[in-house]
């Protein structure tokens, strides 16, 4: 076992604070990306802590020891997002998520304005996607998951999980190219790699 | 939409893979406010904020027991040090008080004692708790001497070791020791800023200290009614409605019964005599 575990079994209140850091940055890149806000996702991976830090202080240790710590989090953080996906909420990414997307600093800034934008329009596209797709699509391809680990966090068998990724995938991927032939606001300068990919 | 974009240019050649990349490419770093807006609600560590007081910026330090500490230090680093020393918890600065304790703050500041708001007194001794939150029945615009709170809590000699504990007060201002006065007429010291802020506070919260210094100089200590033959302490509100011509100055308990006048049941006078 992970020896982060021995450490919440042997002290919890101490250790975990090293459990937040470890697994903030993908647990709330789940919650903003599933519920499509970031004002929410940082209450939602908050409350996920809060109660899987209650839980933890419930159990004993030896329960601590055997967690598997990875998707159990993300289960619970999964639950408390679907609790608070509310329909009436509209699902839009803010400015201040697209300002602290991940900055590779060897990018150049004109590359990383377009990164930027394609990523808002992805993260539209993903926040929309049916949620029988969203939950799959982004354990396996935000977050890394195996379908072994899906399986055990959403419920769903391996083969049902793969078809649904194959398909939420297809369907982003079928959304982002109809987005891209509606005529765009102002056509850019027409760059030579341009004219090579269209006729 | 940009053509250059390498993402949008893989996904629109059609390809499963350029899709799941810009899947990838969706990870989002935690805010900053995210690691200590946790350990907070967890109660692993102490909140704080920063807030306006009468006396000025103050740091206000809560958990989910209740608030735990107010302090003028001067700057984040020395609160925190104070902090650190005083009250020995992991503490985080967060973006803003939980709504509901903000606004049970804001009507204990506002002089309503109705309830609601909770303070966190462990790491004190029984009596230092007694003494404090005896102190916080005191009604905004009053004082109390010292000694009214030592007999109030069944320790009418030990009025030193109250002042020692209103002394270390860990939430001034909220806990209103600043309403706990010598017998003599001088207002006492104040940990929140010293006698000068204490005297700020007192008469923002509408107590007349001009008053009160010169009933101490006139050996006055309670305020009866002819009316009614009740005596109060003088800044009890039943005190202050007394109308002039019923008004009877008493300097010592034993006048008061002489006269067959009964002590006020809200100010509860005869606690004061202990000082």
């Amino acid at each position: 076992m992970d020896p982060l575990n021995e450490r919440l079994a042997a002290n919890l209140e101490r250790t975990f604070e090293d459990l937040v850091r470890g697994h903030q940055d993908r647990l709330y890149s789940l919650a903003a990306r599933y519920l499509g806000n970031t004002a929410d996702a940082e209450d939602v991976t908050q409350e996920a802590f809060v109660r899987a830090y209650r839980a933890m202080a419930s159990y004993p240790p030896a329960r601590i020891h055997d967690l598997d710590l990875r998707p159990w989090l993300t289960t619970i953080l999964l639950n408390v997002a679907r609790n608070r996906a509310r329909p009436d909420r509209a699902r839009t990414t803010t400015m201040d998520a697209l300002a602290t997307l991940r900055a590779d600093p060897a990018e150049a800034p004109e590359a990383a304005t377009d990164r930027r934008e394609a990523a808002e329009r992805w993260a539209a596209l993903v926040a929309s996607l049916p949620a029988i797709y969203r939950a799959p699509v982004l354990l396996r391809h935000l977050d890394g998951c195996s379908y072994g680990e899906m399986a055990g966090i959403l419920g769903r068998a391996e083969g049902t999980l793969k078809a649904q990724v194959h398909r939420g995938v297809e369907l982003l991927r079928a959304a982002f190219e109809a987005d891209d032939r509606r005529p765009p606001p102002a056509m850019p300068v027409a760059s030579p790699l341009l004219e090579e990919v269209m006729p | 939409m940009n053509p250059t974009s390498a993402v949008g240019m893989t996904a629109r050649l059609g390809s499963a893979d350029g899709t799941e990349a810009a899947i990838a490419a969706l990870a989002l770093a935690a805010p900053s406010s995210l690691l200590p807006g946790t350990m907070v609600a967890a109660g692993l560590a102490d909140g704080y904020v920063e807030v306006d007081a009468p006396v000025g910026p103050i740091y206000l330090a809560f958990n989910p027991t209740g608030v735990s500490a107010v302090s003028r230090a001067g700057d984040q680093l020395a609160f925190e040090r104070w902090f650190a020393a005083e009250i020995g918890r992991p503490l985080h600065r967060v973006r803003s008080l939980p709504p509901r304790l903000g606004a049970a703050i804001a009507r204990r500041l506002a002089g309503d004692r109705s309830g609601g708001l909770r303070v966190d007194l462990r790491g004190r001794s029984d009596f230092e708790r007694a003494v404090l939150e005896k102190a916080l029945e005191i009604p905004r615009g009053e004082v109390r001497p010292y000694g009214w709170i030592a007999a109030e809590i069944g320790r009418p000699r030990a009025v030193r070791a109250v002042g020692t504990a209103l002394g270390h007060n860990p939430i001034p201002l909220l806990i209103p020791c600043h309403r706990v006065v010598r017998s003599d007429g001088t207002i006492g010291e104040y940990s929140l800023g010293g006698p000068a802020a204490k005297r700020v506070i007192l008469e923002a919260e509408g107590v007349d200290l001009r008053e009160l210094e010169a009933l101490a100089r006139d050996g006055t200590r309670f305020i009866g009614s002819d009316a009614t033959a009740v005596f109060c302490l003088p800044t009890c509100r039943h005190a202050r409605r007394i109308h002039a011509r019923h008004r009877v100055a008493f300097g010592t308990l034993s006048e008061t019964e002489r006269a067959g006048y009964r002590p006020c049941r809200v100010c509860r006078p005869a606690s004061a005599a202990a000082a």
